[in-house]
């Protein structure tokens, strides 16, 4: 799907960003992109739509080159969902606001009051259909947003911190939405730090430091390997902090999640 | 002795119908670490708000109820005023911050107090030091990283030595690291200096550690109030979706079927590692 | 954008950067009346030439020949408009006066720039702030000239992030005609707008709770004082000014075409 081959990127400033990177995405993939701030997450992700064209290298989306077509175009397969709702609200109501896309790309009357309907239930917006976005909640923002994007049913979604300044009950409810999105069949990309939301998640994760991946693997393979996740600046999830610390009790010290944690310690508690 | 006291406050904003902050009644000990806490819209900014007298000074609206901060009226009291007893440091670092390079920036409050300056130059330097940011003392704002820039922001509080700090999510916009660089100087602030501190925080599983007090909010009430370990592992917590550390919940789940029992709730990974060896070493 | 750049505040430690912003601003006054006097070569080829040992002492060479580059195109038009006007009342023909009349013409904008540019490349706008405070000019006005600065980088990267976001919507900035590329524009200015207010209302409970508008006199952390360096500065300045003017008004200038 996207095909990232040794791309480096500078900023017109001279800030060089992005450092040999090469990394390839299956269709059907859930991938998170993690570092701290500065590490060069967003600018690799701007890559996906052409947003950003590599200084060097080439990013293949879909065996198309980036730098041959234009973002309008790359954008009909690849949606990139932005971190701050508010950097792209500008309608005045949610059903003129999901529809800009969709009359950017072509769509007839009929297709977008369809599309709209779809994206507004999907997200469970629908009583806000004629409502202004401006008079919405932070949270229900961010789900205008993410259905202005979903709508047009990109192959690829993007999404640039999407747990930031989210409460604990509206990230749960993001989780289980980008699971369900996933397994529909749909790639899904996260960049994020947020390390516990990503544990409950499991998805292939690619670690960022100073412009360069310095892992790429499996969710377990990673979050339970502090000498690399130190180097990204990362914390060890807690759950993965109480079997590390249990290791020399015969306990696994690959686990992540809660459940699994729970299921682990209770056999070990019942065994006893 | 309460160094914050409210009782039966209740605040509408101007052209709201409903109240965003609903007889709520609580006290603050001097030198506590509080930590207010409660899913989004709760009313938590609202009640930081009326700490510093923002409302109704700023906001106008209708309050109702009593407010005492540090021994004064805040219906009584002028903002600047209060600025002298209560520092209020915001959400995001970016709009808090005026001047173009960091000492000024962090002067602000003491330039408007009118400071001399001699003294004014000793209490800046405190600050920056106190929020480990001297070196960046002649940066401009926008060279900063957001969390450098939340740290020049509680310097300037720091440098008007009030005598309660509230922060308003302040790490919500930073990576973990920025956080946890944030939460030390918090609470050296608190340990060393004696600060009462009122934390907002979404994120319990790095800011529980550092509580005395834990406050829950919910649609403009406070519905939880006390200790970290009984407020965190009561039943209402969990329902009303406040994000209590998953070491808490494993040890929840863990006890409701019975297999692990103990007064102290754990509420770090430390201590959970430690409860289960303990009992895997009967 | 290169001409803004070389006008962009750089952070030196130089003779020049230390300077009060008031004496500098009498230097580029002083500058701005002698280039405006004359209008012969000579001398504005002196006036040009004398600047540039303040350039090297400012060790601000590279930005300043980039802001003479980024002049460079409105230096062009000033000589050619200069040069077509002599053309048609010359009666459609040219003379060397003529073109040394429009060199004039040019140079003497690039005196101006050049001096402007010393100004703003050794100029922190936080002393330029300082400088209006202390000028008499009320602090409010002060302050918003600083806080107006201060939010240029944040309001030009929130721009850049708003267009990104609109393109990944399908937005086509260059398409269709003039009055639909204006009005793409608009899901781009409207965001912009909103978080400018939502920001400036941030903004003043900030300043609310640190004690704005406490008492009448603030004091300042900064205050500018003349040292040596600016004394000299304004001796330069006013022989600059003072030989200037005698030389106008009493000396005639030789011409290189006459």
């Amino acid at each position: 799907m996207i095909r990232v081959n040794q791309v480096s990127f500078t900023y017109p400033n001279g800030t060089e960003a992005l450092r040999d990177v090469s990394i390839n995405i299956q269709d059907g993939e859930f991938l998170a992109v993690m570092g701290q701030n500065g590490a060069g997450k967003t600018t690799l992700v701007k890559l996906f739509n052409g947003l950003l064209k590599p200084s060097s290298g080439e990013v293949l989306v879909d065996n198309v080159d980036t730098k041959e077509t234009s973002v309008a175009k790359l954008a009909r397969s690849v949606g990139f969902v932005f971190q701050n709702p508010d950097s792209q609200l500008f309608c005045e109501t949610v059903e003129e606001e999901i529809s800009f896309a969709l009359r950017n790309f072509g769509f007839d009357d009929l297709k977008v009051k369809k599309r709209v309907t779809w994206a507004l239930n999907l997200l469970g917006l629908t009583e806000y259909r004629a409502t202004s976005p401006f008079m919405l909640s932070g949270g229900e923002r961010k789900r205008v947003a993410l259905a202005s994007v979903l709508a047009w049913d990109p192959k690829v979604v993007v999404m640039d911190e999407p747990t930031i300044g989210q409460d604990h009950r509206q990230k749960e409810r993001l989780r289980q939405f980008i699971i369900q999105l996933n397994s529909q069949g749909k790639t899904v990309v996260i960049v994020t730090h947020d390390v516990e939301f990503v544990a409950e998640c499991a998805p292939r994760i690619i670690l960022m430091s100073s412009g360069r991946i310095v892992a790429d693997g499996t969710g377990k393979e990673i979050l339970t390997d502090p000498t690399t996740l130190t180097k990204a600046s990362i914390v060890v999830p807690q759950i993965t902090q109480i079997f590390l610390g249990l290791s020399d009790l015969g306990f696994p010290s690959d686990v992540i999640d809660l459940l699994s944690a729970k299921e682990i310690i209770s056999e070990r508690l019942i065994s006893r | 002795m309460a160094i914050i006291r409210t009782k039966g406050l209740t605040y509408t904003y101007p052209v709201a119908t409903k109240p965003a902050v609903d007889g709520v009644s609580i006290t603050i000990e001097k030198g506590e670490f509080a930590v207010l806490t409660g899913p989004s819209g709760c009313g938590k900014t609202t009640l930081c708000r009326c700490f510093n007298g923002l409302i109704p000074h700023f906001y106008r609206g209708d309050l109702r109820g009593q407010l005492q901060v540090t021994g004064l009226d805040v219906k009584e009291t002028p903002i600047h005023e209060l600025a002298l007893h209560v520092g209020l440091v915001f959400q995001n670092p970016e709009n808090q911050l005026f001047a173009l390079s960091v000492e000024k920036d962090v002067a602000f409050g003491l330039e408007n107090l009118g400071m001399p300056r001699n003294e004014m130059q000793k209490q800046v330097d405190y600050a920056l030091e106190t929020s480990g940011i001297s070196h960046l003392r002649l940066k401009a704002p926008h060279e900063l990283s957001g969390g450098q820039q939340q740290r020049v922001a509680i310097a300037g509080i720091i440098a008007m030595q009030p005598e309660v700090m509230v922060l308003d999510e302040p790490t919500s916009f930073l990576d973990p690291l920025g956080a946890e660089k944030i939460f030390k100087v918090v609470r050296a602030l608190n340990q060393e200096h004696h600060m009462t501190v009122i934390l907002v925080e979404h994120r319990l599983d790095l800011a529980a550690r550092y509580a005395d007090h834990v406050i829950v909010m919910d649609r403009g009430k406070v519905i939880l109030d006390g200790e970290p370990k009984d407020v965190l592992s009561s039943e209402k917590a969990r329902l009303i979706g406040v994000g209590i550390p998953k070491v808490t919940l494993l040890y929840q789940q863990l006890a409701e079927v019975g297999l692990l029992k103990t007064n102290e709730v754990p509420l770090s990974s430390e201590e959970i590692t430690a409860l289960l060896r303990g009992v895997l070493n009967d | 954008m290169s001409f803004f750049d070389g006008l962009k505040f750089r952070r030196v430690d130089s003779a020049v950067h230390l300077m009060d912003p008031r004496v500098k601003f009498f230097y580029v006054l002083a500058i701005f009346v002698i280039a405006i006097l004359f209008h012969e070569l000579i001398p504005l080829i002196i006036l040009f030439l004398v600047q540039i040992p303040l350039v090297i002492l400012a060790r601000v060479k590279r930005e300043w020949l980039r802001s003479l580059r980024g002049a460079a195109f409105l230096a062009t038009v000033i000589f050619g408009t200069n040069l077509l006007f002599r053309f048609i009342y010359g009666g459609y023909s040219l003379i060397p006066s003529d073109v040394e009349h429009a060199s004039a013409m040019t140079l003497r904008f690039l005196v101006l720039v050049e001096s402007f540019s010393i100004f703003f490349l050794t100029t922190s706008p936080d002393h330029l702030g300082l400088a209006l405070e202390q000028s008499h000019i009320p602090y409010e006005f002060c302050f918003a000239f600083t806080t107006a600065v201060r939010f240029v980088p944040v309001l030009a990267e929130e721009a850049q992030t708003i267009m990104d976001a609109q393109k990944a919507r399908g937005l086509e900035l260059e398409k269709g005609n003039f009055l639909k590329r204006i009005r793409n524009y608009i899901p781009i200015l409207i965001p912009l707008i909103i978080s400018a207010i939502r920001r400036s209302l941030e903004l003043a409970e900030a300043m609310e709770s640190r004690a704005w508008g406490a008492i009448q006199k603030r004091t300042n952390l900064y205050v500018l004082g003349l040292k040596a360096t600016d004394y000299s500065m304004i001796l330069i300045s006013s022989l600059i000014l003072v030989i200037g003017v005698y030389i106008r008004f009493s000396i005639s200038i030789p011409s290189f075409s006459t």
